[in-house]
């Protein structure tokens, strides 16, 4: 852990620098581990908290394209991240959607996407899961590691890579079936449960940790489709955590909601990160500045900045950051 | 020189000029309403012309005249042991003179006979086989009037037939002396007009008066049924395959344009596709509900492969993004998910198809599917049969106006058809089309 401190570069040092060491003294007692997380690790060491993330320095941003992943200077280390990209590029057929990002995603912190539209936030989150794939004409090229594994290597399979890193999308999309069975669709084609009660409960389980129980437990099969929007999304989102994903990524969750069902999903979104690593792309810069530990922005296909994202909204090195934050552009 | 408009200059509304051009954009709109107004109802007045003319020379078929006969069925002639070979003739021939005793001469008794229909022996022995306590007993019983008085008692044709000095008696009805027979069977009240329940009950027959479409009915629901079973899963297969599966790439773009031209291609070509692949090369048999299934299938084929790719199109991608992005398998986001979002087009589709399939006829006539089957018992796929519309070409063939007739009920009953199975379609488009994601 000292080693991490050391290696942190200026910028957050500035920034973190009154409460490091309080964040030092912290960290042996990270050990704890939510249950019905991410599948057991091998090894149960201590992993750094979303609040400690912040305060670590920027990786990737500005960095040519490398062969080696671990020597980039930067205290958000590889070994601590989730997702680990180097060097990725994104074609549309001839057209060219990112260029060369390198950016780490943090286990159990929220990592915010932010950007005008069609900068390519979407495109890269579509990455870390490979639902690029479904489109004929995309090609991904680069380095993209979750777990030290590379997810685009022959032997990955996306179907299973997709049960572990889940996905909400910017509009809600239920399927036209119940609501128990919206839930319970995941953990069956994923064979999770041997029989009816293990389902149950695993569907009972993903709506309470979606906020979603208590409103629908009368309901179980009524159409999820007859929910309103807020509902529906936190359905979605119950959905997609049946799974015991490691990963959720959320395209604009927020963007067709009212505030009210926004702050609720926000509000999910701050407990849900106990417990996975959540990518969230948003239009919304208060959103952004709300519910994220860290926050990447992306301009015409390019990462501008990324770091913690008290530093980003309030200290950004890049006049890019400055403009868009302010509004002067986007 | 003129200055340039200024920008904040007011625009006048009510200038002449102004007024000119909105009347002219009202006008135009209005002729553009009346227009489309006029070729609805020029299409509504074409339908009605047709439906009218149908039902004026087709109502007629669907009612029959009989005439009620007191039969003694005696042990002695109706042969009890086989009453097929019983004397049936005899009796109705008993029976109508029983009820005519002034009819004596030999030669009238042979033209007087002719009111009763041929078909009436077979008609009573069929009767009496089917209830053999009667035998030895009286029975009061309607049988079947030959065509001709069956036109007659219609009104369909008159007794007599040219004008003023040309004027002679009508030679269908067989002269003065038989008509006033006939009239004397109406005076006593034997004559009957009934809904013609033989119409639909009844299989083909060179006597328009026994003639019905049972078979040519079950005929057409042999064929279709083939025709379902070959073409919707493969269809649906296809489209699938094409829709979700398929690389997008030239060979793909060939298909797609074959499958549209596909659509298109005559259907008698497909009848003789029919002919030189499955009858001569294959050597199935001929004149089957299989054959015509399978050719009509090939014709269907294209029509529902181009509606479940439209169906399938029509899926918010959002459904497939959110079955793909919990792990779920290309096939199991199309089976569980895509699939059942399309089933009512998909199913409206194939229903337009098949009712296509059920009114075509030239590829029907080239395999030979208009065969003369009297009987519905021994129908199977594989038997010789006939179709609703090779029915109607036969009957539109035949001189008898019992038959002119029945061409057009025969009509009728198709158009009632393809309306019912339409009408399917359109209201499982309502039902289950408009559904909110």
């Amino acid at each position: 852990m000292d080693e991490k401190t050391d290696k942190t570069a200026g910028a957050a040092r500035t920034q973190a620098g009154g409460k490091r060491k309080k964040t030092a003294a912290k960290k042996p007692a990270t050990g704890k581990k939510p249950a019905g997380a991410a599948k057991p690790k091998k090894k149960a060491k201590p992993r750094p908290r979303a609040k400690d993330i912040a305060r670590l320095a920027p990786c990737g941003v500005g960095q040519p394209r490398r062969g080696l992943i671990d020597d980039l200077p930067g205290g958000c280390r590889d070994e601590d991240c989730k997702f680990v990209t180097r060097g990725v590029d994104v074609f549309y057929g001839e057209k060219q959607a990112i260029f060369n990002v390198s950016l780490n995603i943090p286990d159990r912190a929220v990592t915010a996407l932010i950007g005008p539209s069609g900068c390519g936030k979407s495109t890269f989150l579509r990455c870390l899961n490979r639902m690029n794939d479904i489109i004929d004409i995309c090609r991904v090229s680069g380095d993209i590691r979750m777990d030290g594994e590379d997810i685009y290597a022959g032997d990955i399979d996306p179907v299973l890579l997709r049960a572990r890193v889940g996905m909400v999308f910017q509009k809600p999309n239920p399927f036209p079936k119940s609501i128990y069975e919206n839930v319970a669709y995941g953990p069956r084609i994923h064979g999770l449960a041997r029989h009816r009660d293990e389902l149950d409960e695993i569907v009972e389980t993903a709506l309470r940790r979606a906020a979603l129980w208590d409103e629908v437990k009368d309901r179980l099969k009524a159409p999820g489709t007859g929910l309103s929007g807020g509902q529906q999304q936190r359905l979605c989102i119950a959905r997609a955590i049946a799974t015991k994903p490691e990963v959720i990524l959320m395209d604009e969750p927020a963007s067709a909601l009212d505030p009210i069902a926004t702050a609720r999903i926000e509000e999910l979104i701050h407990e849900l990160k106990e417990n996975f690593c959540i990518v969230i792309v948003t239009h919304s810069m208060q959103q952004a500045a709300r519910v994220s530990d860290r926050t990447a922005f992306f301009h015409l296909g390019k990462l501008i900045e990324e770091g913690p994202t008290e530093q980003v909204f309030t200290n950004p090195r890049e006049t890019m950051t400055q403009d868009y934050i302010t509004g002067r552009f986007g | 020189m003129t200055e340039p408009p200024d920008s904040h200059e007011r625009i006048d509304w009510t200038a002449p000029q102004r007024l000119t051009r909105l009347r002219r954009r009202h006008r135009a709109n209005r002729r553009m309403q009346w227009l489309g107004l006029g070729a609805i109802l020029t299409a509504a007045g074409l339908l009605a012309v047709l439906v009218l003319s149908l039902l004026a020379s087709g109502l007629p078929a669907f009612q029959q005249s009989y005439v009620t006969l007191s039969f003694d069925l005696k042990p002695a002639l109706v042969n009890p042991q086989d009453m097929r070979r019983g004397k049936w003739r005899k009796i109705v021939r008993n029976a109508l003179f029983a009820a005519l005793p002034e009819v004596k001469d030999r030669r009238l008794k042979r033209k007087v006979f002719r009111i009763v229909s041929r078909a009436a022996p077979y008609n009573l022995r069929d009767y009496v086989m089917k209830h053999p306590e009667l035998v030895g007993k009286t029975i009061t019983h309607q049988v079947l009037l030959s065509d001709p008085f069956d036109q007659y008692v219609k009104g369909v044709i008159p007794a007599h037939i040219g004008a003023g000095a040309q004027q002679r008696f009508n030679p269908r009805l067989g002269g003065p002396e038989v008509l006033a027979a006939f009239e004397k069977l109406r005076r006593d009240g034997r004559i009957s007009l009934r809904f013609n329940r033989n119409l639909f009950l009844n299989a083909d027959s060179r006597l328009p008066e026994q003639a019905g479409l049972a078979g040519a009915i079950v005929g057409s629901f042999l064929m279709l049924l083939v025709t379902f079973i070959i073409s919707f899963p493969a269809g649906i297969a296809a489209a699938v395959y094409l829709e979700e599966f398929a690389p997008k790439n030239r060979f793909t773009d060939f298909i797609e344009v074959n499958i549209n031209n596909l659509a298109a291609v005559p259907s008698v070509v497909f009848g003789l596709l029919g002919l030189a692949l499955f009858i001569g090369y294959a050597g199935l048999p001929r004149s089957t509900p299989l054959v015509g299934g399978m050719v009509l299938s090939l014709m269907t084929l294209p029509t529902i492969i181009i509606a479940t790719r439209a169906a399938l199109s029509a899926v918010p991608p959002s459904i497939r993004e959110a079955a793909l992005g919990i792990g779920a398998s290309r096939y199991q986001t199309v089976l569980h998910h895509v699939l059942p979002v399309a089933m009512p087009g998909i199913l409206t589709g194939a229903i337009i198809g098949m009712a296509r399939a059920l009114g075509e006829t030239a590829p029907l006539l080239l395999i030979g599917m208009n065969a003369f089957i009297p009987d519905v018992s021994g129908m199977g796929i594989s038997e010789p049969a006939t179709a609703l519309p090779t029915q109607i070409y036969s009957w539109a063939d035949s001189p008898e106006r019992g038959f002119v007739a029945r061409t057009s009920a025969a009509i009728l009953v198709l158009l009632g058809f393809l309306l019912a199975m339409n009408s399917t379609a359109i209201w499982l488009r309502q039902r289950y089309g408009r559904r909110t994601w």
